[in-house]
């Protein structure tokens, strides 16, 4: 299994790892409620080095990542950053990932660890325009922090800017405690913070500095666990549970990300014939009733009809109930709708609820 | 910590005899490896079980585990107090946190079961 620079300073902190795409991964140090609770009420500091990086530059740059994903990357101007898609031919998602301008014709995709060679591949096989691609992950460290102190914690650290100035999805270059590193104002929590791109050989420098401060504070490191939970109330998708290759965007509800006008890019005919066609299914959230928790491949029931299966699932530590996201029938169920999940051969009462779950701190 | 006066299975569920009544509960140990439990999923009394087949379940935030019954013989009384405080299976796993009582239909099943002892040596090798 892969590890990332910050392997030993995980152990040292008596974390327990997991395996994840590939990667031997803190799932957690303390508990996962407690690090999920410490990022909604203060900070997390999270090692997401496992995470894929792939720089796309040169002539002909601009034209491949506009021509690889479903947004409109025209939009972005420098030190921006745009979520999107990859689609393949037939419409099916490739993988979700971030779109960080550098500057015309440099750009750097943030992907999914478990499918870095699978983009890589993908990237390569599309490119027509002559631009360089080139797998910078192994060379790439990501120390996110996240939460209503994230700002607060970071600033003594940055001497450059006050990084309370820096809007959501932007991104900027300076010094962190020193080090080099792309200061980007995103995460995958749904609060407030920061995701910081490092040199490898500088991340271990970014956390020792960052750990203390965020310890101090009453924040805590985060692992994988906590990770999913505050991913999933905040009601954002992962690839491989929520959707995957064979899943087009418009039946999980990322819809919002493909942009066909004036925008030409792979899977765009197959997703205007599926438009076309109608979309026969949607990913919805809910709540259960009870106190049971509905994990990933239950099925999902109204009345005697089976309309569907749970894809992500957890008992959401803010909420002190269960939710999740589900993959229905479209147009079978709309808010507030009762349904039941089967769990163990019986049905347990939930309804459709709209995502976010929480309320974002973004 | 290894309570001394109770038998223990592999699957870490712990026993307690008291005559033909046997209490039932999961170990320290195997509380702390789950953490947060947040459900608890249990048989209905007048229930016949089985050792060493599940009887129940409990719920943490990443995942479900199954309870394996250390005994056989008819569920007596259930802790109720569970279904709405599950979290009591982590503050006081040989206390407030039991499962169940089952009317033991067979006292020798207790003899194929670990001592504390030899629960201490499994949980080593399992942890190596």
């Amino acid at each position: 299994m892969k590890r990332t620079p910050l392997y030993e300073l995980h152990k040292n902190l008596n974390a327990k790892f997991t395996e994840f795409g590939g990667w031997e991964m803190p799932l957690q140090y303390s508990s996962i409620v407690a690090e999920h609770l410490a990022v909604r009420s203060i900070a997390g500091l999270f090692d997401l080095s496992h995470m894929g990086e792939i720089e796309v530059s040169g002539q002909g740059a601009n034209e491949l990542v506009q021509k690889i994903s479903t947004n409109d990357v025209s939009r972005l101007s420098d030190g921006r950053v745009l979520y999107t898609l990859f689609c393949n031919e037939t419409g099916g998602i490739v993988d979700d990932l971030l779109v960080y301008r550098h500057a015309d014709n440099h750009y750097m995709l943030v992907v999914n660890a478990s499918n870095i060679a699978k983009d890589l591949a993908w990237v390569e096989t599309c490119n027509d325009t002559g631009a360089s691609v080139k797998d910078i992950s192994k060379d790439t460290a990501l120390i996110a922090l996240q939460g209503p102190s994230a700002i607060d914690l970071l600033n003594p650290f940055v001497l450059e800017r006050d990084v309370s100035e820096i809007p959501y999805f932007r991104f900027t270059t300076g010094d962190v405690a020193g080090v080099r590193t792309a200061i980007s104002r995103t995460g995958y929590t749904g609060e407030s913070g920061f995701e910081l791109y490092v040199s490898a050989t500088d991340a271990e420098r970014l956390w020792s500095a960052l750990y203390p401060a965020v310890i101090a504070a009453g924040g805590q490191p985060v692992g994988l666990g906590a990770r999913d939970t505050l991913r999933l109330e905040a009601g954002l998708r992962l690839y491989g549970v929520d959707m995957n290759d064979d899943t087009n965007p418009f039946e999980v509800g990322l819809g919002r990300f493909v942009r066909f006008k004036n925008h030409q890019f792979v899977g765009k005919r197959a997703l205007l014939a599926e438009k076309k066609k109608g979309i026969t299914k949607d990913l919805i959230g809910f709540q259960m009733l009870d106190r049971a928790v509905a994990r990933a491949g239950y099925a999902i029931y109204r009345g005697n009809e089976r309309i569907g299966s749970v894809t992500s699932g957890a008992p959401s530590p803010s909420l002190k109930c269960s939710i999740g996201f589900a993959s229905i029938e479209s147009q079978a169920g709309s808010e507030n709708e009762k349904i039941d999940v089967e769990i163990r051969g019986k049905l347990h009462p939930a309804k459709i609820v709209e995502v976010p779950f929480i309320s974002m701190g973004t | 910590m290894i309570s001394q006066d109770l038998r223990y299975m592999e699957s870490h569920e712990w026993v307690k005899q008291e005559g033909d009544i046997a209490t039932i509960g999961i170990s320290d140990y195997a509380q702390s490896e789950i953490q947060d439990i947040v459900y608890v999923e249990l048989p209905e009394i007048g229930t016949e079980l089985t050792q060493k087949t599940e009887f129940g379940v409990i719920e943490s935030v990443k995942a479900a585990f199954d309870l394996y019954a250390p005994v056989s013989g008819e569920v007596i009384e259930v802790n109720e107090s569970l279904l709405d405080a599950p979290e009591q299976v982590n503050e006081s796993p040989y206390d407030e946190g039991w499962f169940l009582k089952i009317r033991m239909t067979d006292t020798s099943e207790l003899e194929v079961l670990l001592d504390a002892d030899s629960y201490q040596a499994h949980i080593e090798a399992e942890h190596a």
